[in-house]
């Protein structure tokens, strides 16, 4: 099959970004959409222009590392699926794509299809652990953790960090990715000592970052590859309500305490 | 080079204790005296990097990818064993062990290995601890699952992302030491040089890859923990980023380069479906517990699965060893798909794959159960393949998974240049000539938290380190030398791409030092190598400068160290006249094909030391005693 390319190239952050036409020619429909780039790339190389870069590196959906918009949709039309694991037997003969990074002022753009997600770590480190060192933990069988609870945490804790949710999102938000790791702390018994301060710690992380507010669209949901649940963003918004009341709570406790 | 394993004298359940004791300690308050680097963020460099700050040392930490999240371990998918006995079905740590050292094909070191099971129950309780969410039983306790080479079910999981999640626990934990500043994190940044001054490992010299710049960095002790050199096949199931180039750099600095010829196949890999396949995918090993694997009794048998009646399949594992069935090692899995495909009833395009058929599963069990089991694996098969497998059979073929080989580490995982330490699938100790299913995690979680803490701390007490930094000589020398490659990469500007090199050398290994190999092959593939590396360096495309992204550059670097290693690889496999494990010579078998071992002349770890550049390596040896497992003819039968 054969293809028409319009694809971002943006040579640095500081330079400006255009979309340049490429030709795919002769392309097999068992090969997956970074397979299809691979062979637009030794194109590019034996021509003597420079090849499109894009990351990637597990190419089996779950390192999180490859990701963009085609035609408008994060990670492409297939459903639950990264661009690694996208095939080109979902795509016609003829078809015209449009290749993009992911757009999002909290994740800058380093070169072509490549952007800086690092604000992402940032969430995390502002609370997305369970703070135990390593030694004296507890036989493992000492926390029974009902199935249901144990497979709900996973659900959420299957979040590869890629920032499709941020792209699909027309504001941008983290909502999504911060809800999962929140949620999958909060749902197990060891996350419990430090629930509510982690909220509120991702939270206002997560807002310093730049990125937008949640306004209920779902494109988050939609777009993501694990098919993490939007519940999970009702449970953080409940988890940072009530750590937001025990906090001003904790508050007026003190300023009680030191008027005696 | 002297190769002194230290091993602890004693009886081999006691050694690991005597020695922790007898090891030196330092004390709190001079930790953050000291500089630890750590190279590699999965399971074993995460878990060392995160541990070592907690207990107060400056870490530094490098990863290739733009996240510590992303590093390979994240891609393993069965799960991690543990001794815990939870099932009451016979397991302890005696059991583990002794499987190990078995499935090992008995080329690995005892105390090492006896140790890993020791630590094997620490590692769960550690992880749980942390919120690794494993999969339960609806008492709330953990489940359990068999994985291949064992009659006992000892592996934990957590659905088919165990390393995914395992992963998450290290890099949290790491992020965590991150926000206090215990640790400083450089994502985005390779490791293409090691610094040795006065023969102690003091510093790296890397580049960043967005930037370019070349940097140095001085520390007190160096920590590889860069993973496998699977990808010098080009096709395997390595992350495209994978590569040799850390631990091969250490290795010309002097580290002893351990059995590189024990790569190992992976039996359950989706099929090469073109050639312009990048990389190769996994089907867990786990699919085993459940799936049958079959082949038509008649060669050239062109039926679709469902039409073949079940008089003219052939189970052949089930038929070839009837007690451990389709849960036999990988090398003999490999072993016996390869048999059946070159007799001619291989299925699938090319006749290179065999079925694993989930139908009388699916009759037993049920659809859903089966779903809960692997519903992510068998979704992943359908979006690459195109086809559903709870209608119709996979189709599965071998493919390079992991490499037991690596730097030689002494029991402490030090290497031979002393202060720098090789953790995780990066050095050779634990697995022999073939590692058993889901004993990655375990290795690399145990080297990192449990074991490096210990035995670091011993040499930082214990040896004296004249101060060091950036300015000195020896750091000011390997950045020019690292420059100078870049710019020759650079200035080539021949016509063939990066790929198309890359490629060429996997065929060779592949076709020669693959799952089975000859002295004839191996010694046509010795002429072959030296002469693509003669072709590469002349007609190399490199694009672009190196003051930018530029992943063809990062390419072209990592490609160019395969092709020096990959004839280390064929070196070591022609130097071995014997078959253990996932060397296979095809000389060395027994009348029923199965591997040969020379016990006499070939127990032993190989260790090579590099002389330099176009002068041929010297072999050391370590022998390796057996006093607790005897040594017998593994039979799965």
């Amino acid at each position: 099959m054969n293809l028409t390319l319009y694809v971002w190239r943006q040579k640095s952050p500081a330079e400006k970004g255009d979309f340049v036409r490429y030709e795919a020619r002769d392309i097999n429909p068992d090969m997956s959409f970074l397979e299809m780039l691979d062979v637009v790339n030794e194109m590019l190389l034996a021509r003597g222009e420079e090849p499109i870069a894009f990351d990637h590196d597990c190419r089996e959906g779950i390192c999180g590392m490859c990701g963009f918009m085609i035609n408008g949709i994060a990670h492409g039309p297939q459903r639950g699926t990264t661009v690694c694991q996208l095939h080109m037997r979902h795509f016609k003969d003829g078809d015209t794509l449009y290749l993009e990074p992911w757009r999002a002022k909290a994740f800058p753009v380093i070169r072509d299809l490549v952007v800086d997600r690092s604000a992402f770590d940032r969430i995390i480190q502002a609370g997305g652990f369970i703070s135990v060192s390593t030694g004296g933990a507890p036989e493992a069988n000492s926390i029974p953790i009902p199935k249901e609870d144990q497979e709900l945490a996973m659900d959420a804790a299957e979040c590869i960090g890629c920032g499709a949710c941020v792209a699909a999102c027309p504001n941008a938000s983290a909502m999504l990715f911060t809800a999962a790791k929140i949620s999958h702390l909060g749902l197990l018994p060891q996350g419990q000592p430090e629930r509510y301060q982690r909220v509120l710690t991702m939270v206002q992380r997560m807002e310093r970052e730049g990125f937008g507010s949640c306004t209920n669209i779902g494109e988050c949901e939609a777009a993501c590859p694990k098919r993490i649940s939007l519940e999970f963003i009702a449970r953080m918004n409940r988890d940072y309500l009530k750590a937001s009341i025990l906090k001003a709570k904790a508050g007026r406790l003190a300023v009680k305490r030191r008027e005696g | 080079m002297e190769l002194n394993a230290k091993v602890p004298s004693g009886p081999i359940e006691q050694k690991w204790d005597r020695h922790r004791f007898e090891l030196k300690l330092v004390n709190p308050a001079n930790k953050r005296r000291y500089s630890i680097i750590v190279v590699g963020t999965g399971l074993a460099g995460a878990s060392a990097a995160a541990s070592l700050a907690e207990l107060g040392y400056q870490v530094r930490c490098f990863c290739y990818q733009d996240s510590p999240r992303r590093a390979h371990s994240i891609a393993a998918q069965g799960g991690i064993n543990a001794a815990k006995n939870y099932r009451n079905d016979g397991d302890s740590i005696y059991r583990l062990f002794y499987d190990t050292v078995k499935g090992g094909d008995y080329r690995s070191r005892e105390a090492n290995v006896y140790r890993l099971a020791q630590i094997s129950v620490n590692i769960i309780d550690q992880c749980v601890a942390q919120g690794v969410p494993f999969a339960r039983e609806y008492s709330g306790l953990l489940d359990t699952r068999s994985f291949g080479g064992a009659q006992v079910s000892r592996t934990f999981y957590c659905r088919g992302q165990t390393g995914q999640q395992l992963l998450l626990g290290a890099y949290q934990a790491l992020e965590r030491q991150i926000a206090i500043g215990a640790v400083t994190m450089f994502p985005r940044t390779e490791m293409l040089d090691l610094v040795v001054v006065d023969g102690q490992a003091r510093g790296i010299v890397t580049r960043n890859l967005v930037t370019g710049r070349v940097e140095s960095h001085a520390a007190d002790a160096v920590v590889l923990a860069t993973g496998g050199y699977g990808n010098a096949y080009y096709l395997s199931t390595n992350a495209k980023g994978c590569n040799v180039t850390a631990i091969w750099r250490a290795y010309k600095r002097g580290a002893g380069f351990a059995n590189p010829c024990y790569t190992q196949i992976h039996p359950t890999c989706i099929p090469v479906s073109g050639e312009y396949q990048s990389k190769l995918t996994l089907m867990s090993e786990s699919l085993r517990n459940d799936g049958r694997i079959w082949v038509p009794k008649q060669p050239g048998d062109s039926r679709p699965p469902e039409q073949i009646p079940e008089e003219e399949r052939d189970y052949y594992l089930e038929r070839m060893y009837p007690s451990y069935g389709n849960l036999v090692p990988r090398d003999v899995g490999s072993r016996a798909a390869k048999r059946v495909c070159d007799e001619g009833r291989g299925v699938g395009p090319g006749g290179l794959g065999v079925y694993l058929d989930f139908r009388d599963a699916i009759q037993r069990l049920g659809v859903n159960v089966i779903e809960e089991r692997y519903g992510n694996l068998f979704e992943m098969y359908e979006r690459i393949t195109g086809e559903n497998p709870y209608q119709t059979p996979m189709r599965i073929y071998p493919a390079i998974h992991y490499t037991m080989g690596g730097l030689w580490v002494d029991y402490n995982l030090m290497s031979t240049i002393p202060g720098l330490y090789v953790i995780g699938e990066a050095n050779f100790s634990d697995h022999g000539a073939n590692r058993l299913g889901a004993s990655a995690l375990m290795q690399g979680l145990a080297d990192g938290y449990f074991i490096l803490p210990y035995t670091i701390g011993d040499y930082l007490a214990g040896t004296k380190l004249p101060k060091v930094d950036t300015t000195h000589a020896a750091f000011k020398q390997v950045e020019t030398e690292v420059n100078e490659r870049t710019n020759r990469l650079l200035g080539i500007k021949g016509k063939r791409s990066v790929d198309s090199f890359h490629r060429e050398l996997g065929k060779i290994l592949w076709d020669y030092c693959g799952m089975s190999r000859t002295a004839t092959g191996l010694k046509q593939a010795l002429d072959m190598i030296p002469s693509l590396r003669e072709e590469f360096w002349h007609n190399v495309l490199v694009p672009g400068h190196n003051e930018e992204l530029n992943q063809a550059l990062e390419k072209a670097g990592r490609v160019a160290d395969f092709m020096e290693f990959a004839e280390l690889m064929c070196r070591d496999a022609l130097e071995r006249n014997e078959s253990c494990g996932a060397h296979f010579r095809e000389e060395y078998q027994t009348p029923e094909g199965e591997p040969l071992r020379d016990d006499l002349n070939y127990c032993h770890a190989a260790v090579w030391e590099s002389t330099g550049m176009d002068k041929l390596p010297i072999l050391h040896k370590e022998l390796l005693t057996f006093e607790y497992v005897s040594l017998t003819q593994r039979s799965y039968k």
